[in-house]
């Protein structure tokens, strides 16, 4: 009899504790919702596509716009450099590299990845942004700057452009290590049917490879997108930190911000329930915004696992 | 070169030429790709040296006694130390460990061993992995509307169960994968022995997945461990000692924040200290971690 | 030797004897033509193990040769040797000498890519490229060569399918995926595939293993006929079939050729007792 109470005992703590992952999503959204209900029936949706931001009270007026270009500027820049490298570093490891070199360096891709975001922070906000002013950020303002308008203003080494940068550094290690992933999925037999056809090592990976997991490697990417879109210490340590219609960047080397960014500085500080509405509603913006990205995400990356092995088993 | 017999026209001999044209290019392009990706390795290592490089190098400097037990001085002044950071940051990690490891397992566990083809389980394992991507920013307001408007003030307790939402759901993935793992045979065995399940999973199933499970949980509470953007909105960050549950407390990563934004050249020197004593403790989880799991090899990917 | 003593000493010996040992150098040259592929002290290597013990083989053209033996001998380690893609396993490397058309393969100038151009190979398991239509499957390799001119490729394509015996049964369904074929209709498509790159010598590893009776006997109908346009090597494990469609077999065991012949010597009249225990299904 006492053995029966202890097993409905333990079944009712692992139910328990499943339901309390339910829990935690029901919280997640009510403490969103609530939070930002006052700023939506004061402004509506035109809070998503304003670009004011006044705090003085009695003038309050929100409006969540330049944080959501901004947000995905930085992401776009890290993806356009994140993606590339990503890639490159997962068909070394995976098909260029003998496993006794590929091992140690899987690890430290591991490595990079368990690095806080904090840490990332200090280091770009007193390091890396003046390797990015003057290697990168100065040579393209003297060559660019009167020609092509993205490169108008004179570069500090904090804005979007260097928090682009550090974003890719942050997010390389995730995608590199879900598209090694995917790639130790594609059958050995793949490979050699393009190898005995004549292919280079490339083109193995193009024809045989890159085809079989595809939407794997969309999902990878895309991964690394939610990450990069969520990013909230490293960026406002770096990005400059403008409010209001300023913060609409016209140049990469333009102060920003993001959602996530604004409000990890204000929160402490907002000066007015309604002010409080309006930086939970952005975080509500980019709950929408990453949760949109993950969902298809781990659909592609789950799909093309899923239908790999059932197809090796064949 | 022969060419074949019954072809009207020399495809061996077009082919050939067709061959010889491109080859050049395409061994060309093979070693450009190449040259890339090696460029790509070194630049991905090249910052994971400069940061490791420069935390030593500029942090290893303000560490001393009273940098890991003091308060900080007067703002500027370069006195002090960082001591209520590291005790914020034990216990508020500690706590949510505390919470969050359990739970994660347990749930882990259900997911694993007990779950049936239905909603309840679908969605249980799909909002875990929607849970696994939340921005941090977002679980602060979380932990800020749930609990510091309900108890009326910054807490540990808001902080802790903040971190421990974002904790369990790598937990619980952690501990459903490394269950899978284990071959079904063991289960059977205990059935036929007549064993409850409840037994069968803490008494065969458990130990096997031990050490899998246990890198996962310490994985977790490194994330946790180095998370600022939830604790802005939950603990806080003062310059004073833990003084209870229900109220605020200092942490590492937020310390690091502020005194980064400080502009004075002491501060910035308390965030490279403060920044290394962080790494270690990181560090000395993982390789507590190393001889807690000694005995049998294991593999996790998250 | 004058001529007249060498070609007598020549018909004095067997077959077995004249395709196994080592040649005069006065016969390289002259045989260069009549032997296609001649392996010449070849090892192949896992790591330190040697798998493939100092093999000495000709091949001539336009015929069938068989490599048999029991699981383990060597024998696809041999072939995949032929094609250098033995050393694509890490840690695997292969020496000796492997002459095709008086070329040495294994030579330091030579590049790996473009042999492997011209000694097609067909693997166990078929494996066409799931992403791709039953057209760009065979155009595969026509393509990654760089080969732009559609009115070609298109010819190509049709002959290789007529050459594989598949063209009369998807001559009207080029545009479907190349999985949507049958097992052994899959395997037909790798060999066209193969044979679009108008190979000289085609390796097949047991390319009948994993398929229906009626698909292997179709293979095996194709191998005969395709003899007459390429030199075939083909594994296999299953000795009916190395009688039936070969016209020389070489019988390896724990990495060492042990007999090489005509089909016909070694089935009926195996000179070594080993192959004699192994034709007559004494082990193995």
């Amino acid at each position: 009899m006492r053995k029966k109470r202890g097993d409905r005992l333990f079944y009712g703590l692992v139910i328990g504790a499943a339901a309390y992952t339910l829990l935690m999503v029901g919280l997640v959204a009510f403490s969103v919702t609530r939070g930002s209900v006052d700023i939506f029936s004061a402004e509506g949706i035109s809070f998503v596509f304003q670009s004011n931001w006044n705090a003085v009270e009695g003038r309050e007026a929100f409006g969540a716009f330049p944080y959501i270009i901004g947000t995905l500027l930085s992401s776009a820049i890290a993806m356009a450099i994140g993606v590339p490298i990503s890639l490159a570093i997962a068909i070394f490891i995976s098909e260029i590299a003998p496993p006794r070199i590929g091992i140690p360096l899987s690890f430290i891709t591991e490595l990079l990845a368990a690095v806080p975001s904090i840490i990332y922070g200090l280091w770009a906000l007193f390091v890396f942004r003046f390797w990015v002013r003057d290697l990168i950020e100065k040579p393209l303002y003297d060559a660019f700057h009167g020609s092509i308008p993205f490169f108008a203003k004179t570069p500090f080494g904090l804005d979007i452009f260097t928090a682009g940068i550090v974003l890719a550094i942050m997010i390389i290690p995730i995608i590199s290590s879900i598209c090694r992933e995917v790639m130790r999925v594609v059958p050995d037999s793949q490979r050699e049917a393009a190898y005995s056809l004549g292919a280079t090592r490339w083109e193995t990976v193009r024809m045989a490879v890159f085809p079989y997991i595809k939407s794997g490697l969309v999902g990878a990417a895309m991964l690394g997108l939610g990450r990069a879109v969520g990013e909230t210490i490293l960026v406002t340590m770096i990005i400059g930190n403008v409010i209001g219609p300023g913060a609409i960047p016209t140049s990469f080397f333009s102060q920003g911000q993001t959602l996530a960014s604004l409000v990890a500085n204000e929160f402490n500080e907002a000066s007015s329930d309604l002010h409080l509405s309006a930086l939970i509603a952005l975080g509500a913006i980019l709950l929408v915004l990453t949760m949109g990205i993950n969902i298809v995400a781990r659909l592609l990356v789950k799909k093309k696992i899923k239908i790999s092995s059932g197809a090796k088993s064949q | 070169m022969t060419s074949y017999s019954n072809s009207n026209k020399n495809y061996s001999k077009i082919l050939h030429e067709t061959v010889n044209k491109n080859y050049k290019k395409r061994m060309i392009i093979n070693k450009l790709v190449t040259i890339f990706a090696i460029v790509c390795v070194i630049a991905a290592i090249i910052p994971l040296g400069s940061i490791l490089l420069e935390v030593v190098k500029n942090g290893a400097s303000a560490i001393s006694l009273e940098f890991l037990t003091q308060p900080q001085g007067s703002i500027g002044s370069g006195r002090g130390g960082v001591g209520p950071a590291i005790q914020g940051t034990i216990i508020v990690v500690g706590l949510a460990s505390l919470i969050g490891a359990p739970v994660g397992v347990l749930a882990g566990i259900y997911l694993s061993e007990f779950a049936k083809e239905g909603v309840f389980a679908n969605s249980v394992r799909f909002f875990n992995d929607v849970l696994t991507g939340l921005p941090s920013i977002v679980i602060g307001i979380v932990g800020y509307v749930i609990i510091v408007l309900a108890i009326g003030s910054f807490s540990v307790f808001a902080g802790a169960i903040s971190l421990s939402i974002i904790m369990i759901p790598i937990v619980v993935r952690v501990t459903e994968e490394t269950l899978k793992i284990v071959p079904f045979s063991l289960r059977e065995a205990g059935h036929s022995l007549g064993i409850s399940k409840a037994k069968i999973t803490l008494s065969i199933v458990l130990p096997s997945a031990k050490n899998g499970i246990l890198t996962g949980i310490v994985i977790a509470i490194s994330r946790i461990a180095g998370e600022t953007a939830p604790l802005i909105m939950t603990i806080l960050g003062t310059s004073l000692f833990f003084t209870g549950i229900t109220g605020p407390v200092d942490a590492l990563p937020l310390r690091i924040w502020r005194l980064a934004s400080q502009p004075y050249e002491s501060a910035h020197a308390f965030g490279w200290g403060s920044a290394l004593v962080l790494i270690l403790m990181i560090l000395a989880l993982s390789i507590g971690l190393r001889f807690l799991a000694q005995r049998r090899s294991f593999k996790v990917t998250i | 030797m004058a001529i007249e003593e060498t070609i007598e000493a020549d018909e004095a010996m067997t077959e077995g004897d004249r395709l196994t040992r080592k040649p005069t150098i006065k016969e390289s040259i002259e045989n260069t033509e009549k032997f296609k592929v001649r392996i010449e002290n070849v090892n192949g290597w896992y790591g330190g193990k040697r798998a493939i013990k100092d093999i000495n083989l000709n091949v001539r053209e336009k015929t069938v040769t068989a490599f048999i033996g029991p699981s383990g001998c060597g024998k696809t380690t041999l072939l995949r040797c032929l094609n250098r893609m033995h050393e694509m396993t890490p840690g695997a490397h292969a020496d000796g000498r492997v002459v095709v058309d008086g070329i040495d393969i294994y030579d330091k100038s030579i590049d790996p890519v473009v042999i492997r151009r011209r000694i097609g190979m067909v693997f166990q398991k078929p494996n066409p490229f799931p992403t791709m239509s039953i057209f760009d499957n065979v155009a595969a390799g026509l393509r990654l060569n760089g080969m732009r001119n559609k009115t070609i490729v298109k010819e190509i394509v049709e002959e290789s399918l007529k050459n594989a015996a598949l063209w009369e049964e998807v001559k009207n369904e080029l545009e479907k995926p190349g999985m949507s074929l049958s097992g052994g209709q899959q395997q037909r498509l790798c060999i066209a595939r193969a044979l679009a790159m108008q190979p000289e010598v085609l390796l097949m590893d047991e390319p009948t293993s994993s398929l229906d009776p009626i698909g292997s006997s179709k293979i095996e109908q194709l191998v005969r006929t395709l003899k007459d346009s390429v030199t075939i090597i083909i594994v296999t494990h299953n000795m009916q079939q190395a009688a039936r469609v070969s016209d020389f077999t070489a019988f390896m065991y724990l990495g060492d050729l042990i007999e090489y012949g005509s089909t016909n010597q070694i089935f009926m009249n195996p000179e070594k007792e080993l192959t004699e225990r192994y034709i007559s299904g004494k082990f193995g």
